[in-house]
């Protein structure tokens, strides 16, 4: 063990997710050689990320401002609604420039297994979303596992006295791999949802 | 050191024919687990570090960047846990087969604390059927949870239980009886066969033959209006027949029940579970009563 800063740095970094004792210790000693101009834009970096970020008022993205960016972008399409589990889901959809509307993150998925129902994610504020009647369509776009699927069927029987066209992203092959590898639950899915080839 | 090492792996490195056999599905036998393969390795490396078995997955947790921990109720091996490799990447070649309600065929090898899975064919499918609806899926997750809670041991076979979980998991997937009605029964008799069964028609203190009016779930069931404790609650006749037709798997009575006596019968249940278990389920709270 070592003394005093040196240890208390190891054992923060420590708790950081995938950063076991060992790379904990690697990260410190780098940090002890570093230059301190490198250590202190570190510092400010993560000092600014607590102070600065927090939750958009709307959609509950993350972000710097009352509401996030894509929130207060008067090009997108105010009708639409992707419902995702995270924030990071958003990124993952934004870079394929497929969907111009907004975004409401839930903040979770319904796991009544580890104690999370209804109540524990961002489902009222949705709701409240929906009650305008500016939109038409609300995209589910939750993790394609057994608790975003769960998660799904609960938000679509919310919604369906609402007059609102609910879609769930599709789910089949991914692009690139090889259909023998493919489980049966997917493929079958591949086929329930295959389309017409306009050719 | 390197000698201990070598102690270490010894078991895993499989002379090249040996590994043929286990690596190809089709030399698997479905219930001999590759005997004649495996039964000449037991003879060169001392242990079978290879097992097949049939199992259900209980709960799945996230591991490391793309990795799953499934828990999983096993017909020969009772509750173990193992680890799914690169599972969450979306191009996993049995990503959808380890989710939680699966019936699966898996190939697995020993680990030093968590087993590996290595290959996984899907039995049936439930978790696509339950999930779809959402009164399914919260009475199908109290299921898991239950049989989870009730195998303290890990790697203890228990095969009346996994038995029971199947057979509980085909009724909510095939919609034929009412989700929370499923769920009564399977606590009731996954208690019974682990050694909690409630005292139904006769008294649990006395013996005296019944019907009684009341239920006290520190007595162990029913109990006579003489012996009965403080905390004791007053039950409906048509409560007491409903329990001992979803214990019994009448289901002829159980499905006439109304559902007010229903409400009755899962609250007793919910409660003689859970102090029987001295802890409270997670998903219990979450089941959705029609």
């Amino acid at each position: 063990m070592y003394e005093g800063a040196v240890q208390d740095l190891i054992d923060e970094l420590g708790r950081l997710p995938g950063v076991g004792p060992k790379s904990a210790q690697r990260i410190a000693f780098h940090l002890l050689a570093a230059d301190p101009v490198d250590v202190r834009r570190l510092v400010t970096a993560l000092t600014e990320v607590k102070e600065r970020v927090r939750f958009c008022s709307v959609c509950g993205n993350v972000t710097e401002e009352e509401q996030c960016k894509i929130c207060r972008d008067p090009r997108r399409d105010v009708a639409v609604i992707c419902v995702v589990e995270e924030p990071k889901d958003v990124v993952a959809i934004e870079k394929t420039r497929e969907f111009h509307g907004r975004y409401h993150v839930l903040g979770g998925a319904i796991s009544p297994i580890e104690g999370i129902g209804p109540d524990d994610l961002r489902i009222r504020e949705l709701m409240s979303r929906l009650a305008d009647d500016t939109i038409t369509e609300l995209i589910l776009a939750t993790d394609p596992n057994l608790e975003g699927e769960a998660t799904a069927t609960y938000l679509a029987r919310l919604v369906k006295p609402m007059n609102i066209r609910v879609t769930r992203l599709a789910s089949g092959l991914p692009v690139g791999g090889d259909l023998e590898y493919a489980d049966e639950v997917t493929l079958g899915r591949a086929f329930e949802g295959r389309r017409l080839l306009d050719v | 050191m390197r000698r201990r090492l070598r102690r270490r792996f010894e078991p895993y490195i499989l002379p090249r024919q040996n590994r043929a056999i286990c690596e190809d599905p089709a030399r698997l036998g479905k219930d001999g687990a590759a005997a004649t393969g495996l039964m000449s390795l037991r003879g060169e490396n001392g242990r079978v570090p290879l097992y097949r078995d049939e199992a259900v997955v209980l709960r799945t947790q996230k591991l490391g960047e793309a990795d799953r921990i499934v828990t999983l109720l096993t017909r020969r091996h009772g509750r173990v846990r193992a680890v799914a490799k690169g599972v969450r990447r979306t191009a996993s070649r049995f990503g959808a087969r380890v989710e939680p309600f699966s019936h699966v065929d898996l190939l697995m090898y020993e680990g030093r604390e968590l087993d590996v899975v290595t290959q996984a064919e899907t039995i049936e499918p439930y978790g696509e059927r339950i999930a779809s609806d959402y009164g399914r899926y919260t009475a199908g997750t109290a299921v898991l949870e239950t049989a989870e809670r009730l195998t303290a041991e890990e790697r203890e076979p228990s095969l009346r239980l996994f038995l029971l979980v199947v057979g509980a998991l085909r009724a909510l997937a095939e919609e034929t009886h009412t989700p929370s009605l499923v769920l009564d029964a399977f606590i009731l008799r996954a208690m019974s066969i682990s050694g909690y069964e409630p005292a139904l028609d006769s008294c649990s203190r006395c013996g005296a033959v019944g019907p009684h009016r009341f239920f006290a779930v520190a007595a162990g069931g029913m109990v006579c209006a003489e012996h009965r404790p403080g905390g004791a609650v007053t039950v409906s006749p048509a409560a007491t027949a409903l329990l001992v037709a979803l214990l019994d798997g009448d289901w002829t009575v159980a499905d006439a029940g109304e559902p007010r006596t229903q409400r009755e019968v899962s609250g007793l249940v919910a409660a003689y579970l859970q102090w029987q278990l001295e802890r409270g389920l997670r998903s219990l709270r979450l089941v959705e009563r029609g």
